[in-house]
């Protein structure tokens, strides 16, 4: 890396004079940056294509499968049409809040991948408040749902946001403490000191097993906060439509279906980073730790996706007050109880992971 | 120390960019054909009956209210946590957060009895 910028400096010097060492890292950065959302983008596109063709196999259907081999074109078919499609601002609406409120919601969902670490040293900035950025920045998410409903002027729009905003709220209570405990865990705020905490010979010396009940607490309240089903009565259609969206259309709709996926592949990163040891591999001894780390990564992360797709497929909807029933009078006090438990248990000799 | 977090901030903006490029792309390519009835807001096929912005639930302010209470602990906990491994804290540190966790719950179980919690 370091060549590549003296390279890339080298280049520039004759051009910007001075400047041409700033520049260079600037450069650096931005094709570490291109590199991760670029894949993610094209992950998140054939998410949907995934999530179609597995719920359509559930379903005993087929699928998409006409737009190119397998229907594998679908999703930028998709893209194109919503990009030639009207972007409708509604009378009475929030014009600026209304077109923002999309970019609000997906600069959220993308901006925690600055800090995801893929392998050992590949992560673009290795900050060492990794986990506390996570926290803050996945927060802001809800402003990208308040601000959509309110600027829609719309009476669906507007009980779909509150919906949204107090359940993701809530769920975010009970995701706090689960990651208050893998910090008891694992000592340190920064991921990548959160995967190698879990370094051992197999994968019992990852978080999920001594934090079992916060890995799955965790993972239900990540399915709750992206508003997925079964938790999906934000945007309920039986009952207000499309919820905070509904007045979207076209390019301004298709930021939020993106936002939606990006959250998805993120909530499943981080449950694979925290619990299940990120890019380690199951077994440390030979085929497995063969296989690079960020094959076990994706691997990980694919399989978790795969549950969100089919717990949609699964469960039916929950009624709203059984959403806020789960969240306070289920995960918090699971999550207190457990947090004390992990607590005591590390002051014991029975703590076996390091 | 302050550098690591450049390309996080880059990372955000080119992230926005991601957000607001494409829409604009889309208002420039798609049709611009705004009537009355395509721009009034969605309501079951009658004209709206009054604004939108109205009044609403006070639970759903009860829960806000409640969020900024358990977010604020939690806020107090990570330091506490990411401590603890250390062993630094001793007896005293641990038994402290036990104590706080303690007057937490208290409060819980008192705004659960209050009925602070139910959605009928």
């Amino acid at each position: 890396m370091e060549e590549l910028r003296a390279v890339i400096e080298d280049l520039l010097s004759p051009l910007l004079g001075g400047y041409a060492a700033w520049a260079a890292t600037f450069a650096l950065t931005m094709m570490k940056i291109v590199a991760i959302v670029l894949p993610l983008m094209l992950c998140v596109a054939y998410l949907t294509y995934a999530e179609r063709r597995v719920i359509g196999a559930i379903q005993l259907r087929i699928g998409p499968n006409i737009v190119g081999p397998m229907g594998l074109l679908q999703p930028i078919a998709d893209a194109l049409k919503l990009l030639l499609k009207e972007v409708i601002l509604p009378a009475r609406a929030g014009r600026f809040l209304f077109l923002i409120a999309p970019a609000i919601s997906l600069t959220a969902a993308l901006a925690a991948w600055s800090v995801m670490p893929f392998s050992p040293g590949v992560v673009l900035a290795d900050v060492n408040a990794g986990l506390l950025f996570v926290l803050a920045v996945t927060s802001m998410g809800v402003y990208g749902v308040i601000i959509a409903g309110w600027a829609s002027n719309s009476k669906y729009a507007f009980l779909g946001c509150l919906r949204s905003a107090a359940q993701i709220v809530s769920y975010e209570i009970a995701m706090g403490f689960a990651l208050v405990t893998v910090l008891m865990a694992a000592g340190s705020l920064n991921l990548s000191a959160i995967v190698l905490g879990q370094e051992g010979p197999t994968f019992l010396s990852w978080y999920w097993l001594p934090l079992l009940p916060m890995f799955v607490v965790y993972f239900i309240s990540g399915v709750a906060e992206t508003n997925r089903a079964p938790f999906d009565v934000a945007e309920g259609e039986s009952e207000i439509v499309a919820g905070f969206h509904v007045e979207y259309s076209g390019m301004a709709f298709a930021i939020f279906f993106l936002a939606e996926y990006a959250n998805m592949i993120l909530i499943a990163a981080l449950a694979s980073v925290m619990f299940l040891g990120g890019w380690l591999p199951p077994f440390d001894f030979p085929p497995f730790n063969w296989v690079p780390g960020f094959v076990w990564f994706f691997g990980k992360i694919a399989f978790l996706l795969f549950c969100f797709l089919w717990f949609r497929a699964t469960f039916p909807r929950y009624r709203y007050d059984q959403i806020m029933r789960l969240g306070w009078k289920v995960f918090i006090p699971l999550t207190i109880v457990w947090l004390v438990v992990v607590g005591l248990w590390m002051q014991t000799p029975l703590w076996f992971w390091n | 120390m302050l550098q690591e977090y450049f390309p996080v901030m880059m990372f955000m903006g080119v992230a926005a960019a991601i957000g607001v490029l494409p829409v604009l792309l889309g208002m420039l390519l798609g049709p611009r054909r705004p009537d009355a009835e395509k721009n009034s807001p969605y309501e079951c096929g009658f004209g709206a009956f009054e604004d939108a912005r109205m009044k609403f639930d006070v639970r759903y302010y009860l829960v806000a209210i409640l969020f900024i209470l358990f977010d604020l602990e939690i806020a107090f906990l990570f330091p506490w946590a990411i401590m603890l491994k250390s062993g630094e804290l001793g007896a005293f540190g641990f038994w402290t957060m036990m104590v706080f966790l303690g007057v937490l719950v208290v409060g819980f179980i008192y705004e659960w009895k209050k009925g602070a919690l139910e959605w009928e």
